[in-house]
């Protein structure tokens, strides 16, 4: 066996050892800040949680941006499919964090999902605030010429397929993100918003929005698809405990929607002679 | 666009893959699942399930095989160390198994090189039918990616999985498929060009283009490839002390970031 101790390398955390337990902490340091002498008394959770991501304390109006962000995620509803699969684990009582294994996994993908807001990060880097570029981008936002675990993008992410005109809840958040939004790429969406959705033939959707505040607090594309998981997490939460409670008979079982063009037909159950079923 | 769709599809769908009438039968594309496939073993339900064929005998073993010789009980490996983690701290079988298995759809690992690599072989043989030569289509794939997935192993390590596959593919008659030899011809091209040899992955992927997978089968086919080793690991934490799966020390944390600092300032 070797002698050689492993080691984690970090730029985040940094801690101390009691003098009695190398394995316990007497201090954590967060980007140099005490985490528990100070961070814990003074910071707000946005501040911290902004410092964690970006290795500096946020400005007032970041700390507010990061917050209404966080509220305008937190619940996508029980219609949203992240908040049905965390339900499905609710309703059938699975262990808590299979709920929101299950919603961060289905809350990943491209249709309005993290990998969408990973994806738009990319555009932001790439089309700036150049209307031109971003609606040449839109509608081919990345190459799928070749095979790879995400599948081709179906739609103009930001933007929802299904749509018809904006609604209102996202228009709300647009606004009110704007409005306290000490970056660009805010006002920019939503002077433009018209103008991409005649382009694109569809709405804006929340992930649009989303990743332009992500922007606006110079998110890169790993720390804002990384947030937009974490902070959607409260709705399915919420949820899948009381669908527990709920209860199954009061859960959607969609077997009676489903009709197979391939049915066999019936072939019977063998017959157990001796056994009462 | 619009939300048409939706209303079509708000409370029917209609498929093929199948139907689970409860307490009558199960319907798994087209058969039944008790009665015409139940003489079949988990592995090739699990293979009809992704590509709807049933694959013969010999293509079961060597697809078995694959996963068979990847199952490393090792808990360094990350998806083992991951399930070992679960154990140790006390987390549920399934919740560990769970968070093994997506860590391995990785990049440096697993899945997307996996799915990429049988990719390429796919491109690759429509080019080679195409008329391009085995150095064009490297060449190529080189100058458009960077690499090629599968290829990049330094030659003094071995991948102790390639010599033991090749020997199966020879044995059960698959030596002679067009992109197994392609695999093969293009590890000889990379290592007098480049010093670099295959590793599992070419040899994977390439088994998987002549076995007429999609990338989407086969990346769904690849994707338990890992698993086997992860139940021993956790089991193997379970029994030990709790926490004391590889436990760090404060001072095993190197911090290389900014010095302390008040919040005041």
């Amino acid at each position: 066996m070797s002698n050689k101790r492993q080691v984690y390398h970090t730029n985040i955390w940094e801690e101390e050892a009691e003098a009695d337990n190398p394995f316990a902490a007497k201090a954590a340091y967060c980007h140099g800040y005490d985490v528990y002498g100070e961070i814990l008394q003074k910071a707000s959770w946005f501040e911290y949680l902004y410092l964690m991501f970006k290795g500096e304390r946020p400005t007032a109006e970041q700390a507010v941006l990061l917050e209404k962000l966080a509220i305008a995620l937190a619940n996508p509803g029980p219609r949203e499919a992240s908040v049905r699969a965390a339900m499905n684990g609710g309703v059938s009582k699975a262990a808590h964090a299979s709920s929101l294994m299950a919603a961060l996994a289905v809350g990943a993908g491209q249709y309005g999902g993290s990998h969408e807001v990973y994806i738009l990060m990319d555009l932001w880097k790439q089309c700036g605030l150049d209307l031109e570029i971003w609606t040449n981008k839109l509608l081919e936002p990345a190459d799928d010429s070749q095979a790879d675990i995400w599948l081709p993008m179906e739609h103009s992410p930001g933007f929802d397929p299904n749509g018809e005109s904006c609604p209102t809840f996202v228009l709300q958040t647009l606004e009110v993100l704007t409005s306290v939004s000490p970056g660009k790429s805010l006002n920019w969406l939503q002077t433009n918003r018209e103008a991409l959705e005649e382009k694109v033939g569809y709405p804006l959707a929340m992930s649009g929005v989303i990743a332009a505040a992500f922007n606006d607090l110079e998110m890169n594309n790993h720390q804002s698809s990384m947030l937009y998981l974490m902070l959607r997490l409260p709705g399915a939460a919420a949820h899948a405990i009381e669908q527990r409670d709920v209860g199954w008979k009061n859960f959607p079982f969609f077997s009676h929607a489903i009709e197979i063009t391939n049915d066999p037909g019936d072939k019977g159950l063998p017959t157990i002679d001796g056994v009462n079923l | 666009m619009s939300h048409k769709k939706l209303l079509q599809s708000e409370d029917c769908l209609v498929t093929e893959v199948g139907k689970a009438y409860l307490r009558e039968r199960v319907v798994m594309r087209g058969k039944d699942l008790h009665h015409d496939l139940g003489d079949l073993d988990w592995f090739a339900v699990h293979l009809y399930s992704i590509t709807g064929r049933i694959f013969k005998e010999k293509e079961l073993e060597l697809l078995n095989y694959i996963w068979s010789s990847t199952s490393y009980p090792d808990p360094s490996i990350w998806p083992n160390n991951t399930a070992a983690l679960a154990g140790s701290v006390r987390s549920t079988a399934s919740l560990a198994m769970a968070a093994g298995l997506i860590n391995s759809e990785a990049t440096l690992f697993g899945g997307r090189p996996l799915k990429k690599t049988q990719d390429f072989f796919l491109r690759a043989k429509k080019a080679k039918n195409n008329g391009l030569s085995l150095e064009q289509i490297v060449e190529q794939e080189i100058k458009n990616n960077g690499v090629i997935f599968g290829y990049g192993r330094p030659l003094a390590n071995v991948d102790e999985r390639v010599p033991h596959t090749i020997k199966k593919v020879q044995e059960l008659g698959f030596a002679d498929g067009e992109c197994v030899k392609m695999a093969l011809e293009i590890n000889d091209y990379l290592v007098e060009t480049r010093k670099i040899a295959m590793n599992i992955v070419a040899l994977d992927g390439a088994i998987g283009a002549d076995f007429g997978f999609t990338p989407e089968e086969f990346h769904l086919y690849m994707n338990l490839c890992f698993y086997a080793g992860q139940p021993a690991c956790y089991l193997d934490a379970v029994e030990k002390p709790e926490g004391s799966f590889f436990p760090v020390r404060c001072s095993s944390i190197t911090f290389d970031g900014v010095g302390r600092r008040s919040w005041d300032c």
